[in-house]
């Protein structure tokens, strides 16, 4: 028997106080891959389960599905294709994909890399004369969020009104009804009617217009599968956005973190500049941006290691967890850039394997490499730093530096 | 000396030979180099050149996206090998443990791998076989000689057998705009592979991409111009159509013929091995210094009630070349089983179609997932009530699952909706047609007795 229940474990997990190292508690919680939970959910944590039931065709990403409602202010919208099932999720993805990657679209990604290594050296000059960086405030946040922006014709000057926006949905993604205020989920209710409504204005402009951006894209082109409506549009730039938001910027910042503390890696990357690509596939494995899928449903009863999951059960899936299984990975808490068979959870797996997966791996292979050249013998000035509240999207809220001058 | 101190004589100046110089004798010399083998390694091969990618002849090298020179396998490591290439083997002597060679030359060894593979079943009529127009795909050559043909702007292609590589073809031509005939004995296209139920999913994409197809006719002969071109097949039905090329696409012969004197348990269906990749001679005994890899290996899995099977699948070959070069160099304790299931993948039409298990290995077969209308689906095969296969059209990234349910043999059908459920989900015969044809066109032959066990749960493997 795999369940016991571990409420204790999880709530130490999303407590504020594990943000810096939840991973000893997730050892603690791995003892029982399937744990369930006080309140009827199932959290599942180790290697073998996850990617067992991230390709069940039973687990659903709809949460439509729950026989518990959730509270999140992603439930009240139009949900975009991450919170959708097949046929639907499958025909809106492609949708979006023609535009985005192959096989219509082979080589925008790639393409991108002249203008990303450009935008990062702007970042990286104005560093100069600084004594102290943020490597948040100042690079990794900056970065991916203008390169989101330009590829969904967003203008930049808005930027820091949906900011706000963003910031108060990613706080009510992790809404817990027994811990935080009911303020807090309204704020994010407010914000997703808002950003949608901005969406949906600049949408509006974009109908029968020629241009290159992907909202301009999606609102003019039919493909084989139809065209999106309105709605689907705005959904789709608002997934878009909030992801292309938060989670490169952790990867960044995590990685530069991950580099801080390992000299050695940091000295070698300099050294051979090749070492990015397979160090980046590391950092995803070892300090994951994305740490846990909050919620799923099952559709029908799901069998997992044994565990009979009831029909209409929330499923948390604590993929950071499981990519630091030592039942799948040797020596999981070593940060290892020469690991082999290195099937990490990083971007999750299966049909909703991350999308935005191609553009974050260039985007911070790019970053980190031309921090580590330009910086000169760059020293962290708190570790740990100080974190952003959410436990599903972890990373450094600020991460100060200093360099010799 | 103890048997330690034997294989690490043997690791460190063993001579290993390689006959067979493709996917599976690659990549099984790269890994006995990493597995630290410092001894001599030969490299034996029929064909000149560097060896090459084959599943690319019949997609990407046809459409002219690839030259079928640019085909050469990646080579991942240094493997500091002896290459003897262009002269077959033409026999293995136990006794003195020799490779012999057709132009008379013999080769020592310690220890040797089987890689020889498979080739192109060519037509029954020699004369006609060797008209110009006529072609089969194997090698590069022939692929580059086909690819040439279909650039020169045929009026009409013939193509003989609707296998993989049959439809495939097929496929290329319409994408390239030449009207294509495809004739098959069976009732449609891929059953030999995949059952009835697949075949008429796949005889309406052939016919909604306008391909004549042409399904429970034999093509009788293939008749030639006065310039010896190929110019009109005749079927047993007494029809006859016109074309100026003709692919004849009848699946494989095993390259086993070599070994005819050997005394190894070499024949049609292949070279049985144990599942360590250890050749057995006639006696069905285990030579423990010969080891066979890829499509001419017939080895047992004990998912499919350890019958002797034999796979022409890409990945396959890799596996049991991985297998083979580890066993060879370990002792007894440290050996590898070779226990994976199969997966297969192929594209035609604009779909993507991919397997896991041995779909030829079932009696009935539902649709579980997705809408075969719309031509994204899984299917799932059971026999005797459990899942032994599935395949997907474009829904390839749910198959983890099935091999999961083939693993712990899970009941057959899978329980419980899902959301993209199908209207119609009931299993029904899965309807092969039988041995005869089995061999003509599968990529799957399996064989052996019928034990009563039905219930098998793999091992999890640590490397
Ligand atoms: C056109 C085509 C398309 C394919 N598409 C797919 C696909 O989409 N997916 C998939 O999974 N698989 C596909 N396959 C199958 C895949 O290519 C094979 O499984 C793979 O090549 C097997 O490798 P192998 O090394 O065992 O044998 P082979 O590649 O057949 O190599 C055997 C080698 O041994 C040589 N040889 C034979 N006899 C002798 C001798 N006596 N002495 C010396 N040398 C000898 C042969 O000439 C050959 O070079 C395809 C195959 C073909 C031909």
């Amino acid at each position: 028997m795999t369940t016991t229940e571990t409420p204790d474990i999880l709530r130490r997990i999303l407590d504020y106080s594990a943000r810096a190292d939840p991973y000893p508690l997730y050892a603690e919680l791995r003892e029982t891959p399937v744990a369930l939970q006080e309140d009827g959910s199932y959290v599942i944590s180790a290697y073998r389960e996850l990617t067992g039931i991230l390709h069940d065709p039973h687990l659903s990403s709809d949460v439509r599905h729950l026989s518990r409602p959730m509270a999140a202010a992603e439930a009240r919208t139009t949900p975009s294709f991450i919170n959708l099932d097949p046929p639907e999720h499958d025909r809106l993805r492609r949708l979006a994909m023609r535009h985005f990657g192959p096989p219509h679209t082979p080589g925008l990604v790639t393409g991108m890399e002249p203008d990303l290594t450009a935008t990062v050296s702007g970042l990286i000059d104005d560093f100069a004369g600084k004594q102290q960086i943020d490597i948040v405030d100042d690079f990794a946040y900056p970065f991916p969020v203008t390169v989101i922006c330009h590829l969904l014709g967003v203008p930049r000057e808005d930027e820091p009104q949906f900011h706000v926006w963003v910031n108060a949905i990613i706080d009510s993604l992790d809404y817990d009804p027994r811990t935080d205020p009911k303020e807090k989920l309204d704020n994010g209710v407010q914000a997703t009617t808002d950003l949608r409504e901005y969406l949906g204005g600049l949408l509006e402009q974009r109908h029968g217009r020629p241009g290159d951006d992907l909202l301009t894209r999606l609102a003019n082109d039919d493909g084989p599968d139809g065209r999106m409506t309105d709605d689907e549009i705005v959904s789709t730039a608002n997934l878009l956005l909030i992801a292309g938001h938060e989670t490169t910027v952790n990867l960044i910042a995590n990685g530069m973190l991950t580099l801080l503390r390992h000299p050695r890696v940091l000295q070698r990357l300099r050294d051979e500049p090749d070492l990015i690509v397979p160090l980046v596939e590391e950092l995803l494995r070892y300090e994951p941006p994305v740490h846990i899928i909050p919620w799923r449903a099952a559709y029908s009863d799901i069998t997992v290691a044994d565990t009979v999951i009831p029909k209409g059960s929330q499923i948390m899936l604590m993929l950071a967890s499981g990519s630091r299984d030592p039942d799948r990975f040797h020596d999981p808490d070593r940060f290892d850039p020469d690991r082999q068979d290195n099937q990490h959870l990083g971007f999750g797996s299966g049909i909703h394997l991350c999308f935005g997966g191609p553009l974050a791996r260039l985007e911070t292979q790019i970053a980190l490499t031309e921090l580590v050249r330009r910086l000169d013998r760059p020293r962290l000035v708190a570790d740990p730093p100080p974190y952003r509240p959410s436990p599903i999207l972890r990373g450094p809220i600020h991460l100060h530096i200093e360099q010799s001058q | 000396m103890t048997s330690a101190d034997t294989l690490k004589g043997f690791k460190r100046d063993g001579r290993v030979v390689i006959v067979g110089a493709s996917l599976a004798g690659l990549r099984a010399a790269e890994a006995l180099r990493d597995e630290g083998f410092t001894g001599s390694l030969t490299m034996i091969g029929d064909e000149l050149g560097e060896p090459y990618d084959r599943p690319p002849l019949s997609k990407q090298v046809l459409t002219g996206w690839v030259p079928a020179g640019g085909t050469t396998l990646p080579r991942r490591r240094d493997i500091n090998a002896e290459w003897l290439l262009g002269v077959p083997a033409d026999g293995l002597d136990l006794a003195t443990n020799h490779v012999h060679l057709a132009d008379g030359r013999e080769v020592p060894f310690d220890r040797v791998l089987i890689s020889t593979g498979v080739r192109a079943r060519p037509w029954f009529v020699e004369t006609e076989a060797a008209l110009d127009g006529v072609f089969v795909v194997r090698t590069r050559e022939h692929a580059d000689g086909l690819q040439r043909a279909l650039a020169s702007g045929p009026s009409r292609v013939l193509v003989i057998g609707a296998g993989f590589t049959g439809s495939e073809i097929a496929s290329i031509c319409r994408e390239r705009d030449i009207p294509v005939t495809v004739a098959e004995l069976a009732p449609a296209p891929l059953v030999g592979a995949l059952g009835a139920v697949i075949g008429d999913v796949a005889a309406d994409m052939q016919r909604a991409h306008g391909v004549d197809l042409r399904c429970g006719v034999k093509v009788t002969q293939l008749e030639g111009d006065a310039q010896g071109r190929f110019h009109r097949a005749h079927f047993d039905d007494g029809s006859t159509i016109d074309a100026d090329v003709a692919v004849v696409a009848l699946g494989g012969i095993r390259n086993t013929e070599w070994l005819r004197d050997s005394g190894l348990a070499a024949g049609p269906w292949g070279i049985a091995c144990d599942t360590g990749c250890r050749a057995l001679d006639l006696n069905g005994l285990i030579t423990d210094d010969i080891f066979v890899a890829g499509d001419v290996a017939r080895c047992p899995n004990p998912i499919y009630e350890y019958r002797l099977i034999s796979l022409e699948h890409w990945v396959n070959a890799v596996e049991q070349a991985q297998v083979a070069a580890h066993n060879m160099v370990s002792a007894q304790a440290d050996r590898w089983p070779h226990l994976s299931i199969p997966t297969f993948w192929s594209i035609q039409f604009g779909v993507n179609i991919k397997s896991v298990g041995v779909p030829t290995f079932a009696d009935e077969v539902v649709v579980t997932q997705g809408s075969v209308p719309d031509r994204r689906f899984v299917a799932a095969y059971g026999y005797q009530g459990r899942v032994t296969a599935a395949v997907s059209f474009n829904n390839a990234k749910w198959l983890d699952h099935y091999r999961q349910l083939i693993e712990t043999a899970a009941p057959f059908p899978p329980p419980c909706p899902t959301p993209d459920e199908p209207v119609d989900a009931k299993p029904v015969p899965v309807d092969f047609p039988g041995p005869r044809l089995l061999a003509q066109g599968a990529t799957v032959v399996v064989t052996g007795h019928d034990p009563g066990e039905r219930r098998v749960t793999a091992a999890w493997q640590h490397r």
